[in-house]
């Protein structure tokens, strides 16, 4: 992965020296090794600062629409599973291609620094990936771990390597191949509970909301110019959430207006400060979209049209939620 | 804020009996926004309106909420009353609490709590209307009229009198319909054909008509006064422009297996063939099914003895498309196929006739040419049992629940007939009732049984049977009380008539709603009967509902003279209930333009002033004029940006509050 | 109005002017019978019912929620029905899968010549919301006088 970076740095000089981009959107590092974070480098003097590591799970495709304003091109590094969100950014108008140079870059999984405290790994200076294993400099001395003991949540579900759309790829060799894991196992657990554990449960996990907006702020489909909860026209308009209606509301509506252009990229769940499993949420609807309109993924072809925009005379009636069987009664 | 009145309606004792309409006037004096509130015995009469129009100026109202009828039923006529009165049209709201309130509750506490309620929501929703403007169309000057039997040529002949053009559609290869397939029509007997064939003529060689036969609808898109419609013309194989219609190549056909639809499959007629003597065009058809040059390469006689080389194998089909004002639907009827009611041994007995095959025997142009004689072998029938309601009026799931209305007429019109050409034929009618309710028409049923002899029995039939070469039918006479079998040549039954099939498809294309037994619904049963509920489509014939000529001739002009009001319009005013998009909100992600059904909306780049920032932004924009109001935008976009003017976001939440407080 | 009752169910329906709402008229002028915790909203289409308006109605009190429009194929904006119908069974599975009662949300099908289905629909509906007790789980406490 060392290796790939010093490509992506050499990479985007070489861009900016050409003049064919602006400027280059990637990930700073933070200074200890697990916390990089999305930014702009505007010459080649900052390029030192570019890294990327098994820490840079941030999709950066939604920051586009603020380059966008600028002029000239914005050369942007994404993973595979980034490229959805962008596809899904495109076909919405919200991004202007020819303002775009997209660097595909391969990907092992990212890792999950919360799993490495979870195994008492904590204090830690630096970090470095080699191997098949992360290597953490703590105040406790060193700690090795393997990295398919790490992987975030998003990454275990991996939907495969391949990127969805690109101007070059880099080091695309070294994606890791998709594990095979049933990404519907959380929502299908759910589902078999009586709807009053399902309650429960909710409730118990949406009560934790603090709406810091994390969640809508990261999701590359929540683009709006001025969201609903933001506008004091819309009628549901909060600043934060005053009782469990509202804890519900803020979720309910946000994984409405996402169905069908959800790309399952997994980065709400990662982001929440809170631990609420949101991709339980999104996937729902995702698997009720394909089990009822057929398999679709978004972001996968951007000239497809979302289901919700779209119909065919046979669709399935709304009663089939009652009348599908599975466990009901309080 | 607004200054609403509020009005609340006895409609004499529809509502007042059931809803305490002057606890109601209290209990919405105090809601925001009231400054006044009152009842009246009848709101829509001169007396109500005017009572409005003073408290108008009294109050200085600036919108008004009735509690009255459905707002189907008055909201046009409160309208008009705002608008005489200096307001806006739109700042008017109803509150339905007669059809969904004091006609459907019986408890007087629940009815009045609920009228509250329902006017607390209109007065709520008031409050946020604002006044909307609706926009103009033109009016394309040409109407469509689908279907070309009698309905739809009399339509068309009123609307091209009055100087508009006209075209037909018709599906069959000749106009006429069922009335061409008549011998005589009751209750004067006149001929049919004589009748009927100047209409056609005339329909034909009228100037502002064209005729489109063998041809159908293909495809309809647009709205009233901006139809535009894809016309299928099936190939007739025969080019309509040399054929002189001098009838060889039907003569000279080889291939006389197929039976002739006009003969009710009585007879069989060629491949190639005009379906009957007088139809327009005189231009034959050639049944490519039928046809031996089509299903072997073979044959082609017709080519070789036609003189003026008017068979064109080649002909393919043609798709047309034009443009209309108004389209009126014509598309008439069918009898009922008899497959469920095999008491009556129709498909096994060949003398057992529906009365449209039995016309059609006693029509001299006929299979028989108009010699009564039994289908099975060809004997003069001396007793003849017609039999009532055959799949109408029924109840047990084989036919059709509705009264057939035209059958008890006919049938004593087929028993003089009979009695009057063949006196020695006995004739046995078996009736329910016998409806004969139009002009002269139980003086025609009372010559059957006092002038010619026709016995009338009162009572059903459980079955007819085949009985050594004659038929048997089983029935019981309900005056004697008694169970009677009586021997017959024939058996004529009534079948009920059901719209044709092709109107379900013309329903959906038209998005013209129809009733469960696919008869078109109109606008309002008694006092719209010409109207479909969608604008711009007019009903004409049985396709409305079954009913006879003259009623039918009736009806055709009353749908013409609608026709001819909405032509003559300079420009029509549209829906003021359009949808909007507030650019400032506006993402760009074509989410409304993906699911309108018009394809109303588009995207255009424009400068946004916004928060101070002026920006370039690609934003919706709506074109009044084809936007029908469906509000299917304002769902899709999840901003809030797209809403929908007369029910706006706010306008229904406020609905929704006022209710579930 | 008088305070001392025993709880009545609530029940918001929105109806589609061209058909629902017309077949709603149709089972007045027929004189038929349902409850009067039926109340009607009047919208042009069903596809302009926004989930929004139904979290909105249960929030402030609403125990029930019926939308009824026009069959599908027969709407008079042609395909609003058909945008409804999946919006609806997207928003009524995850209702579901939240735990609220399935039964509390319904779609229906009523044309303009339906008046008895109408009628028959409501009373159903109604005595499933009764059954069903007073909406908790997706109401708002700050809406509602808890009666029991």
């Amino acid at each position: 992965m060392q290796k790939l970076s010093e490509m992506m740095r050499a990479r985007a000089a070489e861009l900016l020296a050409q003049g064919a981009v602006g400027r280059v959107l990637g990930w700073r590092s933070g200074g200890l090794g697990y916390d990089p974070s999305p930014a702009f480098f505007h010459s080649a003097e900052q390029l030192p600062e570019l890294v990327y590591n098994g820490f840079c799970a941030a999709n950066l495709s939604k920051y586009l629409i603020k380059a966008g304003e600028n002029d000239g091109r914005t050369l942007v590094f994404l993973k595979p599973c980034d490229t959805y969100g962008l596809n899904q950014l495109l076909s919405e108008h919200r991004i202007d291609r020819d303002k775009t140079y997209l660097l595909g870059v391969g990907c092992g999984g990212m890792l999950d620094m919360e799993k490495a405290r979870g195994k008492g790994i904590k204090g830690v200076g630096s970090l470095e990936e080699a191997g098949g294993a992360v290597v953490f400099q703590t105040l406790y001395g060193e700690k090795s771990c393997p990295r398919s003991d790490l992987l975030l949540e998003k990454c275990i579900a991996c939907k495969g390597g391949e990127h969805m759309a690109y101007d070059e790829l880099l080091g695309a060799e070294e994606t890791a191949a998709n594990t095979g894991f049933d990404r519907f196992a959380g929502v299908n657990e759910l589902e078999d509970m009586p709807a009053g554990e399902r309650f429960d449960f909710w409730r118990g996990q949406l009560s934790k909301c603090i709406r810091c907006n994390a969640c809508r702020n990261v999701c590359p489909a929540c683009s709006c110019n001025q969201c609903v909860f933001d506008n004091a026209r819309s009628g549901v308009s909060a600043k934060a959430n005053a009782d469990s209606f509202e804890e519900n509301l803020f979720h309910i509506i946000r994984a409405y207006h996402v169905a069908g252009r959800c790309t399952d990229c997994g980065e709400c769940s990662r982001v929440c400060p809170q631990g609420i499993p949101l991709h339980l949420l999104n996937r729902k609807l995702i698997k009720d979209i394909n089990a009822f309109y057929g398999p679709y993924q978004a972001g996968a072809d951007p000239d497809s049209l979302p289901p919700l925009t779209d119909y065919t005379k046979e669709d399935v009636e709304p009663g089939v939620v009652t009348t599908r069987g599975g466990a009901t009664g309080c | 804020m607004q200054r609403i009145g509020v009005f609340v309606c006895w409609c004499g004792s529809n509502i007042a009996a059931t809803v305490d309409v002057a606890a109601v006037v209290e209990a919405v004096r105090g809601e925001p926004g009231v400054v006044c509130a009152a009842d009246y015995q009848y709101m829509c009469s001169e007396g109500g309106q005017s009572a409005i129009r003073k408290a108008i100026e009294e109050y200085g109202l600036s919108g008004f909420v009735v509690c009255s009828c459905s707002p189907r039923m008055h909201e046009a006529t409160f309208r008009k009353t705002a608008a005489k009165a200096g307001l806006n049209p739109y700042m008017v709201e109803i509150a339905n609490i007669r059809e969904q309130c004091s006609w459907i509750h019986k408890d007087r506490q629940y009815a009045t709590e609920k009228a509250i309620i329902l006017t607390r929501a209109a007065v709520a929703k008031l409050n946020l209307n604002t006044p909307l403007v609706a926009g103009e169309s033109d009016v394309i000057k040409r109407a469509l009229v689908i279907g070309g039997g009698i309905a739809g040529i009399q339509t068309a002949l009123d609307i091209a009198d009055a100087g508009y053009e006209v075209d037909i559609v018709e599906k069959s290869p000749t106009i006429g319909g069922k009335m061409a397939m008549l011998d005589k029509t009751f209750p004067t007997l006149d001929c049919a054909a004589c009748i009927l064939t100047p209409k056609m003529v005339d329909a034909a060689s009228h100037d502002n008509i064209k005729l489109y036969t063998y041809s159908e609808v293909d495809e309809v898109s647009g709205f009233v006064g901006n139809f535009t419609v894809k016309i299928k013309q099936k190939a007739r194989s025969v080019n309509k422009d040399l054929c002189t219609g001098c009838g060889v190549c039907a003569e000279k056909c080889p291939s006389k297996k197929a039976r002739s639809e006009f003969d009710q499959g009585l007879r069989n007629r060629g491949a190639i063939y005009i379906p009957f003597a007088q139809a327009i065009p005189n231009v034959p058809v050639i049944d490519r099914d039928a046809c031996i040059h089509f299903k072997t390469g073979k044959c082609g006689l017709c080519a070789k003895v036609c003189g003026a080389g008017a068979v064109d194998f080649g002909q393919r089909d043609e798709i047309v498309t034009r443009q209309y004002g108004a389209i009126v639907v014509a598309t008439g009827f069918r009898p009922i196929a008899l497959d469920r009611l095999g008491e009556y041994q129709y498909a096994q007995c060949a003398d057992v006739v529906t009365s449209l095959e039995f016309e059609r025997l006693c029509n001299a142009a006929g299979p028989t040419k108009g010699k009564l004689v039994r289908p099975s072998n060809h004997e003069h029938p001396k007793t003849i049992v017609f039999v009532q309601c055959v799949g109408s009026r029924d109840t047990s799931g084989c036919g059709k629940e509705y009264c057939s209305k035209i059958c008890c007429m006919y049938t004593a019109k087929h028993a003089m007939l009979v009695r009057e050409k063949y006196p020695d034929t006995q004739v046995y009618v078996l009736y329910i009732d016998v409806r004969t309710p139009g002009k002269n028409f139980d003086e025609f049923y009372r010559r059957a049984v006092e002038e010619y002899g026709v016995h009338y029995i009162k009572g059903m039939v459980g079955k007819v049977a085949e009985k050594n070469g004659r038929l048997s039918v089983q029935a019981s006479d309900l005056i004697a009380n008694t169970q009677m079998t009586l021997e017959a040549d024939m058996v004529v039954l009534a079948a009920a008539i059901e719209p044709d099939p092709t109107a379900r498809s013309i329903g959906t294309m038209l998005t013209a709603s129809m009733d469960t037994n696919d008869f078109f619904t109109e606008a309002h049963p008694k006092l719209r009967p010409v109207e479909s509920p969608t604008a711009g489509v007019f009903l004409s014939g049985v396709c409305q509902g079954p009913k006879d000529i003259p009623e039918t001739v009736a009806q055709a002009g009353a749908a013409a003279s609608k026709v001819i009001g909405l032509l003559s319009k300079e420009k029509l005013v549209g829906n003021a209930c359009v949808a909007g998009s507030g650019e400032t909100l506006c993402n760009g992600c074509s989410a409304c333009e993906n699911v309108c059904p018009y394809g109303a909306i588009e995207y255009v780049i424009r400068e946004v002033s916004d928060h101070g920032k002026r920006e370039l932004r690609r934003v919706a924009q709506v074109n009044e004029a084809i936007c029908q109001g469906c509000g299917a935008c304002t769902v899709a976009c999840p901003s809030g940006a797209m809403d929908l003017k007369g029910f706006t976001n706010l306008q229904i939440l406020a609905e929704v509050d006022a209710i579930c407080r | 109005m008088p305070i001392e009752r025993e709880w009545e169910p609530l029940i918001v329906a929105f109806c589609c002017n061209w058909c629902s709402y017309a077949g709603a008229d149709l089972a007045g002028t027929s004189r038929l019978n349902y409850p009067a915790n039926v109340k009607i909203i009047r919208v042009p289409c069903s596809c302009r019912v926004n989930p929004l308006f139904i979290l909105r109605a249960f929030q402030r009190g609403a125990d029930g929620v019926i939308m009824a429009g026009c069959h599908p194929g027969d709407c008079h904006y042609t395909s609003g029905n058909y945008y409804a119908r999946r919006r609806m069974t997207l928003l009524f599975s995850m209702l579901d899968y939240m735990g609220i009662e399935s039964g509390r949300t319904r779609v229906e099908w009523i044309s303009a010549a339906e008046g008895g289905k109408f009628a028959a629909v409501m009373n159903e509906f109604a005595g499933a919301i009764h059954e069903l007790g007073e909406n908790r789980r997706l109401g708002d406490i700050r809406c509602k006088n808890y009666q029991k």
